[in-house]
């Protein structure tokens, strides 16, 4: 069924670039945030990058928790007879 | 004239009109009938109308003012661009239940007293109804049979609270319902119950299932339908009667956050925008609890974004199962090759919902956190945060990446039919036109913004490192493969109490029945068998009293009697 020709996002090389351009946007977005000096909701708020670094860890977080429960709460596709 | 009839009428008379007219104009119909609706709503001036007496009841059929308003008028858009959307379905059952599930939710919106609010309330369930079965199959017609059950349920607790609420107090008027302390535990028995009734149609959590078990199920279209106006009509319904209600500020933090984890591990991709719209009902619900002016403009403004790029995104989806045929993310990705289009509104959609800066999610939902901040409800604001990591999981990059990129299915389709494609294309183009101009429908809302701005330098900066960290720690799980594959199957949810314990309980129950039955029989029959055995032995043929006697004894016994009377006699 394949047309079978390449594109851009089908060369690995390609895919790394982004990555690394993603890496280098969230650096760039950490140290945007030295010694901004707005104000804070609350004093853990006003750490270098709580808000990267909250998304990162939640994000992580989420994945590996559904990838436990997935092994507590998966039955196959005709558990309910439907 | 227009503006005569209650609004939502137009559409649920002109449903019923669809039928009479050629096949071929029936989906026209039913795009000229929400731009009919929306038109009829510029027209309404706010007040009270159409008031009837029915029995003892007066009956305010028409409300207008600016919460109903603004809910009218994205009902009425959503509808229209819906039915563009499903302008090639050539199934006169779909035009007709569509449209009269669109005008009982904006007669709905519009109703100023319970018993209005109940009539339309119920319409709205058994209308949405069709658009499940009308995919035809075993599932959607079960998966149909369980929504109808619980959302005519639902309509039923609403009509119960309405009568207590009517009796104890005289009225019916669908105003506050929750006290001014914003307690459930001080709210009558009546009061409790219309909660109740709002909050199954709401998907809180516990009473959610229906919601991912009907939508998946629906059409193509179908689906686009569902996912505007049941949901929102109970969001409405909530701002409404029940703002400052305080539970339900810890309780929308939960319904952001347990959906995020299902929306991971779920495979079927109308299933994760099923859970992905429960998590953003969430938000809306936290904004209704918190219940000021910013917030519930939040809730309100929420839900009007929400409803677009949650349409796009099933649009989007809908659009990728009517070419392939599938809608499983085991069995698609690389469509971004030959749908490219679809693949753009999508990413559109996902910025949206994800709340990226510039797209219409980021300007919505801002409100509700930055209430939330603003009262320093540290706990709900980190629950929040973590959500907002979880949207960016599911909706942000779970949808468009396992559809349209990913592992390359090799699967070729066409792009979607020109008219899906329009539909998509305008959805999108407003989801950024939101973002980008966000006065106008600020403007709309039910309370003056004020001075509050969604785009300051910290605002916009913070969204983005959450926004752009999340998505880095998507591409370094993927990298490290620690990023679970997907994987076919069904996940268990609250729904398996009713759909296998409850139906195994009943079975076990069944069974001990049957055979305590057998046991009473079986008892019942040895008694009988026993006593009539007795009987037979005493009665029968050869019986003691069946025995014919002999009248000599009798005559001996006579004369022993009289003897006997003799001596006594003689003896005294």
């Amino acid at each position: 069924m394949s047309d079978g020709r390449k594109r851009w996002l089908d060369e690995p090389r390609n895919v790394d670039r982004l990555f690394y351009g993603l890496v280098a946007l969230c650096a760039l977005l950490a140290v945007s945030d030295l010694g901004s000096g707005r104000h804070f909701f609350a004093t853990w708020e006003g750490w270098p990058n709580f808000h990267g670094f909250f998304g990162f860890v939640a994000f992580w977080c989420i994945v590996i928790a559904g990838k436990h429960l997935r092994k507590l709460l998966w039955r196959p596709e005709d558990y309910y007879d439907d | 004239m227009i503006e005569a009839l209650p609004p939502g009428l137009i559409l649920i008379l002109g449903a019923l009109a669809i039928p009479l007219l050629p096949k071929r104009a029936q989906p026209f119909a039913a795009v000229v009938l929400p731009a009919l609706g929306f038109f009829q709503l510029l027209l309404l001036a706010p007040g009270e109308s159409h008031q009837l007496h029915l029995f003892d009841l007066e009956l305010t059929v028409v409300r207008v003012d600016r919460l109903s308003l603004v809910f009218g008028y994205i009902f009425c858009l959503a509808a229209f661009l819906a039915a563009v959307y499903a302008l090639h379905v050539k199934d006169t059952l779909q035009h007709v239940a569509a449209m009269v599930y669109v005008g009982a939710a904006v007669g709905a919106v519009f109703a100023g007293d319970l018993v209005t609010l109940f009539v339309y309330w119920e319409l709205t369930a058994v209308s949405s109804v069709f658009l499940v079965w009308a995919s035809r199959t075993e599932a959607a017609y079960r998966s149909g049979m369980r929504y109808l059950v619980i959302q005519v349920g639902s309509g039923v607790l609403l009509l119960a609270g309405v009568i207590l609420h009517a009796s104890a107090t005289g009225s019916i008027a669908f105003g506050q319902l929750i006290g001014d302390d914003g307690l459930l535990a001080t709210a009558s028995p009546g009061v409790l119950l219309i909660f109740l009734a709002f909050g199954v149609k709401s998907a809180f959590p516990f009473l959610h299932n229906w919601l991912q078990d009907a939508y998946p199920n629906g059409t193509v279209t179908g689906t686009v339908f569902l996912s505007a106006f049941t949901t929102k009509l109970a969001i409405y319904a909530l701002a409404r009667g029940f703002p400052g209600t305080e539970i339900l500020v810890p309780m929308g933090v939960v319904m952001t956050l347990f959906p995020v984890f299902y929306a991971v591990i779920e495979n079927d991709l109308r299933k994760v925008l099923a859970y992905s719209l429960n998590n953003q009902l969430g938000y809306m619900v936290v904004g209704i609890g918190i219940g000021t002016a910013l917030s519930l403009n939040g809730t309100v403004s929420h839900a009007f974004a929400h409803i677009l790029y949650k349409a796009l995104l099933f649009m989007t989806m809908g659009a990728v199962l009517h070419r392939t045929g599938t809608i499983k993310a085991t069995e698609l990705g690389g469509l971004y090759k030959s749908m490219p289009v679809t693949t753009v509104c999508c990413i559109i959609a996902a910025a949206s919902i994800s709340g990226f800066p510039f797209f219409s999610g980021f300007v919505t939902k801002s409100m509700v956190i930055a209430e939330v901040e603003h009262l320093n409800l540290t706990w709900i604001f980190l629950g929040l945060l973590v959500a907002s990591a979880g949207v960016m999981e599911h909706s942000g990059i779970k949808i468009p990446y396992f559809a349209f990129f990913g592992h390359d299915s090799g699967i070729r389709v066409k792009e979607a039919p020109w008219n899906m494609l329009a539909a998509m294309v305008a959805s999108a183009a407003l989801c950024l036109a939101i973002g980008l101009w966000p006065a106008p429908l600020y403007s709309l809302l039910p309370f003056p913004v004020g001075d509050y701005e969604p785009y300051t330098a910290a605002h916009v900066l913070t969204t983005f490192r959450l926004l752009v960290f999340a998505i880095l720690a998507f591409a370094v799980l993927v990298r490290t493969g620690i990023y679970p594959p997907e994987r076919a199957g069904v996940n268990l949810d609250f729904d398996w109490s009713y759909r296998k314990a409850l139906p195994a309980l009943l079975r076990r129950l069944a069974a001990v029945g049957g055979a305590v039955r057998r046991a009473v029989t079986v008892a019942v029959e040895t008694l009988l068998g026993r006593g009539y055995r007795l009987v037979y032995r005493l009665h029968g043929p050869s019986g003691v009293f069946a025995r014919t006697w002999d009248t000599g004894a009798i005559a001996f016994w006579a004369v022993v009697g009289l003897l006997g009377f003799l001596v006594l006699y003689f003896w005294g």
